[in-house]
């Protein structure tokens, strides 16, 4: 049996949806389903859960690099069979849980993840820095600025210890997306590494008409940059179109809706970074991240300047900022004027917002902080 | 398939995080095409570009999502790569697994593709990474026929929904996130497989306002679990944290000595509406003045817990910010019941009213929030037969231009000038 090409249609069973859940629970989870009462970090990366049945349910969080192989899932497997009845679960930020019925079973269990070597790192729970939410980046997109495991990796390495502690005054959300397009969604992240272009589409004349949907590519530009025009090929007049370039800002939306527009380019792209957004309504409402340095180069492999700026920025809150204070809260509190001044990142027009709304950010109060920027 | 010297990407072996590197070189033993992964990312590290071509229309029969084709600019130099697509399985509510589920899993993809996955994409599937046009058939009747299993959504279609973990293991859920996860995936599976919207379309569920799965920023339809009565107090535990005997935010913070727990400064003080206060030794708090923020619940929770009449708010229109900048979900139902046994209807009946309203008047490409910024939000309650209420504002518009309907203005719009100009010389 299996796949028959000469009948496709035999046979053919569609729209199953997932597999219900529940066969996947966990003993204790099935049994208390609903009955949490409250829970407690008992050390980093370890949680634990009480029942009002008086059950226990002890978590082990680790963090995993996201782009893993069925090896990895084989081994993550093996590692459920001994320790958890053939049972584990994702985070939505790519860290992998173990889940044990009692207290004695974690040691054994945080034993075994140890012998692994670098495999399993446990982490990523309370006020620390938890695994970095990310896209593809070059392993698989076609609109990447930027890698993503690759810096990701990089940057996971230098504040390592930040996951496996919880030192910091708030949970800090680190969030990378390989273009604007944003699949990684890093608008409203502590800290959010974007991959941006700086240079506009080239126009593949040649070919334009074969790929591209020339009203789709004018209507694709959010300012009207993207315009028609004509061209000669092979000696033939063919419709195409031109890109006004003083009005382009790099958004590369046009290259999604027309292959013969490539922008991607090793010295125009780049990373900027992003911070202060956040998700959760806890104290103040959510928040977007906002950008305070508008490019960084990709040096490979290991994104030096990248990781740096990450730090510095991660290394000033940690010190300054109150506790439950997160890094959108604190840079609020404090005024983005020293913000900059603490972090130590220069501010340049690019951080001020000359795009849609961009009135809201401008300030109109005679409330300000004497910085260094006043000479 | 020939092994690359990847002297850039060797460099990402070392240091204490897991390095996807070393994995996919161990995985190359028994899947030869991983060693044209590496050598593919290796080019890119090496020229600082993508080396992906642009699109590609592949699928399974009767579906138009699910799959993402892909192509290498170099397949002469990585024939294992030349064709890469991505295959999205919808994955399970808050993505527990069995070993034996994701073993057959991981048998089936070393069957029919490179044996790389993402656990998961961004939007919750489990991704599988890279494999050629002509397996995608055989793989999707292994996975339908032996696996019982399903893709998810990719293009102008309902995207897979996603949800936190819920009650399944969180103390603070307010509804079944899983359950209300699952029932509306398995409800509008044609609209997860068959695009017929103007642009891509999300759900996601979480259990209360801390938000773990990102409703607010990310979905169109976010369904954030909330309550409406008295938070609920426990005033003996409330005295074990101000002596000190429990762990404040659950242990959160314990890598750091900030001092004796003080629950004026971290609790009373912290409150956005000042609605807490400590009388005769016990935790007050006017219940009436409280937006359910979660942060004394979340410093305190062996004392605290949310009220036990529960349900869901629901926010539309949230995106990142392609083309006219982010934009977070627009609360438009403070509160409804969220209720497996009715099957959710209160929010399966607003979610029909939106896209019946979206799929006529969206534009293409346009997500449902900038369709409610095209029109305004008036009119949106309008059309959804709503009363505008406060909540759905953070203030009252500063600008006095409103649109006056003839209707609502005594003897209409038509006027004679020449009546006026009797009275009234020019």
């Amino acid at each position: 049996m299996g796949y028959n090409p000469d009948k496709p249609m035999d046979g053919r069973i569609s729209d199953l949806g997932p597999p219900h859940y529940e066969q996947f629970f966990p003993p204790v989870i099935k049994a208390n389903k609903g009955k949490w009462l409250w829970h407690e970090i008992l050390q980093p990366g370890v949680l634990m859960h009480k029942s009002e049945t008086g059950d226990e349910v002890y978590t082990v969080r680790c963090g995993t690099a996201r782009l893993i192989t069925v090896n990895f899932i084989r081994e993550i497997c093996d590692i459920a069979d001994k320790h958890c009845d053939g049972f584990m679960r994702w985070t939505t930020r790519n860290n992998v849980e173990f889940m044990v019925d009692s207290k004695d079973k974690v040691q054994p269990l945080l034993d075994d993840l140890k012998s692994r070597g670098n495999k399993f790192p446990v982490g990523g729970t309370g006020a620390g820095v938890t695994n970095i939410v990310h896209t593809q980046g070059w392993v698989h997109c076609h609109t990447p600025a930027t890698d993503a495991s690759g810096v990701v990796k990089a940057v996971m390495d230098e504040l390592f210890d930040y996951f496996t502690s919880m030192t910091l005054p708030a949970q800090v959300r680190i969030a990378l997306a390989c273009c604007l397009n944003m699949c990684g969604a890093v608008h409203a992240s502590d800290i959010a590494i974007l991959g941006i272009h700086r240079k506009p589409p080239m126009i593949d004349h040649k070919r334009i008409t074969g790929v591209c949907e020339l009203p789709l590519a004018i209507a694709s530009c959010p300012l009207g940059a993207v315009k028609p025009a004509k061209a000669e090929v092979d000696g033939k007049e063919i419709k195409t179109v031109k890109v006004t370039v003083e009005r382009c800002m790099f958004c590369g939306n046009c290259y999604t809706m027309c292959p013969a527009m490539p922008l991607a380019d090793p010295e125009g792209d780049g990373i900027a970074i992003l911070v202060g957004g956040k998700v959760s309504n806890a104290k103040s409402a959510p928040k977007f991240s906002k950008l305070v340095i508008p490019f960084l180069p990709n040096t490979t492999p290991r994104w030096p300047e990248t990781v740096e700026a990450v730090k510095k920025i991660l290394e000033a809150y940690a010190k300054d900022a109150k506790k439950y204070e997160r890094v959108g809260e604190w840079a609020e509190r404090i005024g983005w004027e020293k913000f900059f001044e603490k972090c130590d990142i220069p501010f340049t027009e690019k951080s001020i917002d000359d795009y849609r709304l961009a009135y809201n950010t401008w300030r109109t109060t005679t409330q300000f902080k004497y910085t260094s920027h006043i000479k | 398939m020939a092994k690359h010297e990847t002297p850039l990407l060797d460099q990402l072996e070392s240091g204490p995080w897991p390095s996807f590197v070393t994995d996919l070189k161990q995985q190359a033993a028994t899947k030869p095409e991983c060693w044209d992964i590496l050598g593919i990312l290796e080019l890119s590290f090496k020229d600082r570009i993508t080396h992906w071509k642009h699109g590609g229309i592949v699928g399974v029969f009767g579906y138009g999502g699910g799959i993402v084709g892909r192509y290498a600019d170099v397949p002469e130099l990585f024939p294992g790569v030349e064709h890469f697509h991505t295959v999205r399985v919808a994955q399970p509510s808050s993505k527990y697994y069995s070993s034996a589920n994701l073993r057959q899993l991981c048998d089936l993809w070393e069957k029919h593709g490179s044996g790389v996955t993402n656990m998961h994409g961004s939007t919750g599937d489990i991704i599988l990474l890279g494999t050629r046009t002509e397996n995608l058939e055989p793989f999707f009747w292994d996975l339908t026929h032996d696996m019982n299993q399903d893709l998810g959504g990719s293009g102008s279609n309902l995207r897979t929904p996603a949800n936190c973990i819920g009650e399944s293991r969180c103390e603070w859920s307010c509804y079944d996130t899983e359950e209300a996860c699952y029932k509306l995936t398995m409800q509008y599976q044609d609209e997860i497989h068959r695009p017929a919207f103007p642009y891509k379309f999300k759900f996601k569920f979480s259990g209360c306002p801390n938000d773990c799965v990102a409703a607010i920023a990310r979905s169109d339809i976010s369904v954030i679990g909330t309550w409406k009565d008295d938070i609920r107090i426990d005033q003996a535990a409330v005295k074990e944290y101000i002596a000190g005997n429990y762990p404040s935010n659950g242990g959160a913070h314990s890598g750091r000595d900030w001092g004796k727990f003080d629950i004026t400064k971290e609790v009373i003080d912290l409150c956005p509406t000042n609605c807490m206060w400590m009388e005769g030794g016990e935790l007050k708090i006017d219940n009436s003045e409280c937006t359910r923020c979660m942060h004394c619940i979340n410093v305190m929770p062996r004392a605290l817990r949310p009220g036990a009449e529960k349900g869901a708010s629901v926010l539309v229109g949230a995106k990142a910010p392609i083309l006219d900048g982010a934009q977070f979900s627009t609360l438009v139902l403070p509160f409804i019941p969220m209720s497996a046994d009715n099957d959710f209807e209160e929010l399966v009946e607003f979610i029909e009213k939106v896209w019946d309203w979206w799929m006529e008047v969206g534009k293409n490409r346009e997500r449902v929030g900038e369709t409610m910024q095209r029109v305004g939000l008036p009119t949106f309650i309008k059309v959804m037969e709503l009363e505008p209420i406060p909540q759905m504002v953070k203030e009252p518009r500063s600008n006095p231009y409103v649109f006056w309907a003839e209707e609502e203005v005594e003897g209409g719009f038509e006027r004679d000038v020449e009546e006026f100009r009797a009275k009234h010389a020019a």
